[in-house]
């Protein structure tokens, strides 16, 4: 027993924290373009952060419920509706049997996650659900969800008579009124001089319409290099942003090849992809360069409020 | 062993970790990078994740929230000096991948013989006469990088690329030469097809080829073909 989808929506995958340990294979990471909010999503529930979650990308998906459950819906608001009721997110809401879990229009971000109490029951692809949806394997059949499809649950919930009339995890997600992104140099950066990069933190950039799970196509200052540059293929990762050989910037997501050819410019630190993940074609991006340090300062603030977020649900659990 | 000039350390964001060794394509050099990356299959540290090799460099990930970049690269620094002390040259077993060359599985072996200005029989003869060199991994799942080549069937990439290649297929790229592991668009000059599935999901380790392996393509027939085929299929 589990969900049954009466309509796909646009791009709904099963996605998890990734698929670690193959790169060296080729296999890319996948997993969820928001790992923050799918996180929060299963500490809601009292799951494993590393439950899989359904990642619903700006028209979400109808959902039939085949059994009572307990759900949690976080990242962007794409107006989750249940039987034509608005449901609120960031808290633990009781579907009964039979309900059916819609999506409207997004008000805020481009990614909603839905996570169920102790999980989807799918079967795990080289130690991960996420959805490798190239290659065709992991998640649900590796492919999107379309029409017919039945997610199975690990458990099915029971009412104990909790109420759930708290919410808890929007206070550590990160606001959507400014386009700062941070950044730290790229392994290439000092190859570009002076006037090519000039406007590299000055300008805005445009997220093109060329915007996928793989990466964003970004308009914005030309970054040319002074001379071209020969480089043989290495490494690249998520948030990572290459230049083309005419100047374009691309900035790479969750589902981003293992290696690239192009000189990395600049890094987009670990902390602020969740806000990266939730802007949409259209939106500009304004970097900030920070150090290394500060990186990893920002991700460590983060893990400790997650730890906090996690003990005040703990409590309320009880 | 020739020893590395130039060892460079530098971070690919906050989570990774980058030994460049050198700055071109050279055996030497991707010995030194399989010799790190099996040293890290034995000897990993607290907050490893994962290793990348590349044709200069290994990237490491790590998590950052148990280690960081200083404490990583001291470790990998101390974890080279013992390396490349013990580094001795071997040489890496001989991978035959089997090739049907032609016909309807190599749609291109003609155009490729026509550019090179020989037969295709010489071409499939150049084709297998080299051992090649995984260089690395990369562009799709179990898709080697490789080097050594014959240059006289380099061949352009096809103007219009084919909107679908099948898993399996042998191409030529410039100077290059592959095999696509799953079906993709590509623009590749195709001239056969390999029975051998070079990436399975259900197989571990589930890509055939890592970087370091060492192989040679063998031309065979269509009922080989076949055989081989079935026997990857579990038939």
């Amino acid at each position: 027993m589990g969900i049954k989808v009466v309509k796909g929506g646009l791009l709904t995958t099963v996605q998890d924290l990734g698929r670690k340990g193959y790169r060296k294979d080729g296999i890319i990471v996948s997993g969820a373009m928001d790992t923050l909010a799918l996180e929060i999503g299963n500490l809601l529930l009292g799951n494993h952060a590393a439950e899989a979650g359904l990642e619903c990308t700006l028209l979400g998906p109808n959902l039939l419920f085949e059994t009572d459950q307990l759900v949690a819906i976080t990242g962007g608001n794409l107006s989750p509706m249940v039987d034509g009721k608005p449901v609120k997110m960031w808290r633990p809401v009781f579907i009964p049997k039979g309900a059916m879990l819609c999506f409207g229009s997004a008000i805020t971000g481009c990614r909603s996650y839905l996570t169920v109490f102790g999980g989807f029951d799918l079967p795990m692809v080289l130690g991960s659900y996420s959805t490798y949806l190239k290659a065709g394997f992991g998640g649900y059949e590796g492919r999107m969800l379309k029409k017919d499809d039945e997610l199975p649950f690990k458990n099915i919930y029971k009412p104990n008579g909790a109420v759930f009339n708290w919410s808890a995890g929007q206070q550590l997600y990160p606001e959507f009124s400014d386009n700062e992104i941070r950044v730290m140099k790229g392994p290439e950066y000092e190859l570009f001089t002076g006037q090519s990069i000039a406007g590299l933190f000055t300008d805005n950039y445009l997220i093109t319409k060329e915007a996928d799970r793989m990466g964003y196509r970004l308009e914005g200052p030309a970054l040319l290099l002074p001379e071209p540059k020969e480089m043989l293929s290495s490494a690249v990762t998520f948030g990572t942003i290459q230049v083309t050989s005419n100047g374009a910037a691309i900035l790479l997501m969750a589902d981003h090849q293992t290696t690239g050819g192009y000189p990395r410019v600049l890094q987009v630190i670990t902390a602020d992809l969740t806000k990266l993940a939730q802007m949409k074609s259209g939106q500009q991006i304004r970097f900030k360069l920070v150090t290394l340090a500060e990186a990893r300062q920002a991700l460590l603030h983060r893990e400790m409020q997650l730890k906090q977020l996690k003990q005040t649900i703990t409590l309320k659990h009880i | 062993m020739k020893a590395v000039e130039t060892i460079q350390y530098y971070p690919l964001g906050d989570s990774a970790i980058v030994i460049q060794l050198g700055n071109e394509i050279s055996e030497s050099i991707q010995h030194h990078i399989s010799s790190i990356c099996s040293f890290l299959e034995d000897y990993s540290f607290e907050g490893f994740i994962e290793y990348v090799p590349a044709f200069t460099t290994v990237t490491i990930f790590y998590d950052a929230l148990i280690t960081d970049y200083e404490t990583a690269q001291s470790l990998l620094q101390d974890m080279l000096l013992e390396i490349m002390e013990g580094i001795e040259e071997k040489d890496a077993p001989v991978v035959e991948i089997p090739v049907l060359y032609g016909g309807t599985q190599g749609p291109d072996l003609s155009d490729v013989a026509t550019h090179a200005g020989i037969s295709e029989t010489e071409v499939i003869a150049l084709h297998t006469a080299g051992e090649y060199l995984v260089y690395m991994i990369g562009f799709a799942p179990g898709f080697p990088y490789l080097g050594g080549m014959n240059e006289k069937i380099a061949t352009p990439r096809k103007e219009t690329p084919r909107s679908k290649i099948a898993a399996g297929s042998v191409g030529i790229a410039g100077a290059q030469t592959g095999v696509y592991p799953i079906e993709t668009p590509g623009g590749w000059q195709i001239i056969g097809q390999t029975p051998l599935k070079l990436f399975d999901v259900e197989r571990q380790p589930p890509a055939l080829l890592k970087a370091g392996d060492k192989l040679r393509f063998v031309a065979i027939n269509e009922a080989e073909f076949n055989k081989i085929k079935g026997q990857a299929n579990g038939d």
